[in-house]
């Protein structure tokens, strides 16, 4: 059994203006010491979900479920929900900043994460708080824990904010945008901080992010939104390798850093669509090179695609070995052909 | 004063394919102390002799981390902020010594795009009226040919004329770009000094924005100083790279020679740290330098290099002795400041690196005595 498992889960926002469709069927499962990355761009409904599955989002309209360790967090009382929060379930958002509260000592708000959960003392519980602010590597740890946060640069304090999350040991963290705000260098050590954790102590890892080659170094399998919906779940190597649908195809080929050989980047034309009007057919259909009328009176769901297994793509040309025959309704477009330069072995279209 | 700029014409201009050329250019902004007197006690050393040149019609890319002073270049360069010392040309003309008249005729020269498309709009104004004040300024169109003109840059930027009344709350953060790129060209510059301009964008728009700035670069012959921390939008737009640290510039060359060949131990962490979305490929091989600490105040920089503190391979040598850019054997234009420059070829391994970065970790203010050697040998050098 996983460890967390995420079903059909759906978040509406009832406001003035009309329904806003965060989130429209997400589903993946997780296991121990098993890292998952979330991709997507803003309004993708990447933090949405996660955020809901832990009952951080209020007035929203959700169902499917969410068993996390054998509860089913959607149905699970407050109280319940705030023994797991912190203990089971920790997470980090994108702004260490804001995150950390600004009138209080760092070591002081790490300590008191941890005697909200533990019998322990104050002067134990400030312990523990230098020996996690050690384990994340700040320099002077006794010295920065009598700090406040404003002390503290970006990297500190992302640092900080994962000390605080990895107090308990939880089962699984879930990182929102981690590194988002930070330099590539700092990046590249909270990255492998993470990565460490995961072998160390075996935590389960949500990884949320925007940045495709993020994912592609620390992530085991992916899951990439758009619109609301999750359009294609593999195994990371299978991903980068084989990539199924159009949106992911197009989100991998208009990264400079995959397209640095080629002359022009492959943009995606046009933007997402609104999540304020029900969607009839595929999301992506609007934008999407090899778009035929099928495309749009279903939303395709997601289905086997690809030689590896577990891959799932939700794009109507899966149905087919080889979807060719799918584009013809393409009137020229060019993109099968920018494929074949950009990307070696991934003749699957 | 002005009498400064008529020798040096753009007749006269030595390396005549240089659209800008910066020189020795330093900015400190003073630290007060809170008393009344506000006495200067200190400063923070943003850009701390900087030398670069664009070519007309090129990019140059300039990458960095935050708090390297990049952004503080780029404001100087548009004249935003007052030069400290030094020398910024622009088509042979000093803009350091300008008074504020002949400034205005320069500023239609000089024209920038900011990162933030939410706070570089004024959500008051309509965007006939964001874009046209630049004709309003500088003498342009009036009345009915202006907002011709207008809807003429809406549409090349690839926005549509209808889009003349809106207000900018109603664009998306890639359109709020796009009129961001059309209020910079509607003065038809020579000079675009780009400062992140799509950091704040999605993937996919990004790739919008970047293949738009390229079209309009063809299309006008511009020349772009283009600002990013993002080292593959850099590669991806520039054809020459800076990359600095602390204020100054430790390596710089043709983009390829730089990113196939980073000679600087700092260009070879910054790059190493970019996640490579090629990696999934191959997991668990790539080798990335983990650089430990943070870039240390700019307000006391470490001694002889600013980069000792942090850098894997440093020496006795590197926090007494200040290394100057010198060029590299394999090509001239390709130039970097280090003693002991990372070799073609040389392994990199994770291991070494981070163990021997490890020990530098506590990031020392750099003593007196040693600030003293340090300007010995500078002044013996």
């Amino acid at each position: 059994m996983p460890l967390f498992e995420v079903q059909d889960l759906r978040v509406t926002f009832h406001t003035d203006d009309g329904d806003v469709r965060a989130v429209q069927g997400m589903s993946f499962s997780l296991d121990r010491g098993e890292t998952l990355g979330i991709v997507g761009e803003s309004g993708s409904g990447k933090s949405v979900s996660t955020q809901t599955v832990v009952g951080l989002v209020n007035g929203a309209e959700v169902s499917g479920s969410a068993v996390f360790d054998g509860v089913d967090l959607l149905q699970a009382s407050e109280k319940t929900m705030r023994g797991l929060r912190g203990e089971s379930i920790s997470m980090i958002f994108q702004d260490p900043l804001t995150s950390l509260h600004p009138l209080y000592k760092v070591g002081d708000q790490i300590a008191e994460a941890v005697k909200a959960h533990r019998k322990i003392s104050r002067s134990d519980a400030r312990a523990r708080a230098v020996q996690l602010l050690r384990d994340v590597g700040i320099p002077n740890p006794e010295g920065r824990a009598r700090e406040y946060p404003h002390k503290f640069s970006g990297g500190m304090r992302q640092r900080a904010m994962i000390a605080m999350a990895l107090a308990l040991e939880p089962k699984m963290l879930i990182a929102d945008e981690p590194t988002t705000a930070l330099d590539v260098t700092v990046q590249a050590q909270i990255l492998d901080l993470i990565e460490r954790l995961r072998t160390e102590h075996q935590t389960a890892v949500i990884l949320i992010t925007h940045d495709m080659g993020v994912v592609a170094e620390v992530a085991d399998k992916v899951v990439v939104m758009y619109a609301g919906r999750p359009v294609e779940v593999a195994d990371t190597r299978s991903l980068f390798t084989e990539p199924h649908h159009p949106y992911t195809q197009g989100l991998l080929r208009s990264i400079p850093a995959f397209a640095a050989r080629l002359d022009k980047l492959e943009a995606i034309p046009g933007a997402p669509p609104s999540l304020m009007v029900e969607q009839t057919g595929c999301p992506f259909a609007p934008r999407c090179p090899h778009v035929v009328t099928a495309c749009t009176t279903s939303v395709p769901p997601l289905e086997p695609a690809g030689s590896a297994p577990g891959h799932l793509s939700a794009c109507i040309r899966s149905r087919h070995a080889v979807g060719v025959d799918a584009t013809d309704g393409s009137a020229g477009q060019s993109a099968p052909s920018g494929e074949s330069t950009s990307w070696k072995g991934s003749a699957s279209v | 004063m002005s009498t400064v700029t008529a020798p040096a014409g753009p007749t006269v201009h030595p390396a005549g394919d240089n659209l800008l050329e910066i020189t020795d250019l330093v900015k400190h902004f003073p630290i007060k102390s809170g008393s009344l007197l506000g006495r200067t006690v200190g400063q923070v050393r943003a850009v701390d002799g900087v030398t670069l040149s664009v070519r007309r019609g090129r990019t140059l890319g300039l990458v960095g981390e935050s708090g390297c002073g990049k952004s503080t270049l780029a404001r100087v360069v548009t004249a935003l902020q007052p030069a400290t010392s030094g020398s910024i040309k622009l088509n042979g003309t000093e803009l350091t010594t300008l008074r504020s008249g002949q400034m205005r005729g320069l500023r239609r020269q000089v024209q920038m795009v900011f990162q933030d498309p939410y706070g570089s709009l004024n959500p008051r104004r309509r965007v006939g009226s964001i874009l046209g004040e630049p004709y309003a300024i500088h003498d342009g169109p009036k009345g009915k040919d202006r907002q011709q003109a207008v809807q003429q840059l809406l549409e090349r930027v690839g926005l549509s004329s209808d889009h003349y009344n809106r207000f900018p709350t109603e664009f998306s953060g890639g359109q709020r770009q796009r009129l961001g790129i059309a209020r910079a060209l509607a003065l038809r510059p020579e000079l675009v000094v780009c400062d992140e301009p799509v950091s704040a964008l999605d993937v996919s728009i990004q790739a919008q924005v970047l293949n738009l700035l390229e079209d309009l670069q063809d299309e006008f012959g511009l020349t772009y100083l283009f600002i990013a921390h993002d080292l593959s939008v850099v590669r991806h737009v520039s054809d020459e790279v800076a990359v600095m640290y602390l204020g100054k510039i430790v390596e710089r060359g043709p983009v390829e020679s730089l990113y196939s060949r980073p000679r600087h131990p700092y260009t070879n962490a910054l790059l190493s740290a970019v996640p490579d979305p090629s990696a999934a490929a191959q997991r668990g091989t790539s080798t990335r330098i983990v650089l430990t600490g943070d870039v240390p105040s700019p307000a006391a920089p470490p001694s002889g290099c600013r980069f000792h503190t942090r850098c894997p391979k440093a020496q006795d040598l590197c926090s007494q002795e200040e290394p100057l850019l010198r060029p590299t054997p394999e090509d001239p234009e390709h130039v970097f400041a280090c003693h002991y420059p990372v070799a073609a070829g040389e392994p990199l391994s994770i291991g070494t690196w981070s163990e021997s970065a490890q020990a530098a970790v506590p990031r020392r203010a750099p003593s007196p005595a040693r600030t003293s050697i340090t300007k010995n040998r500078e002044g013996s050098a």
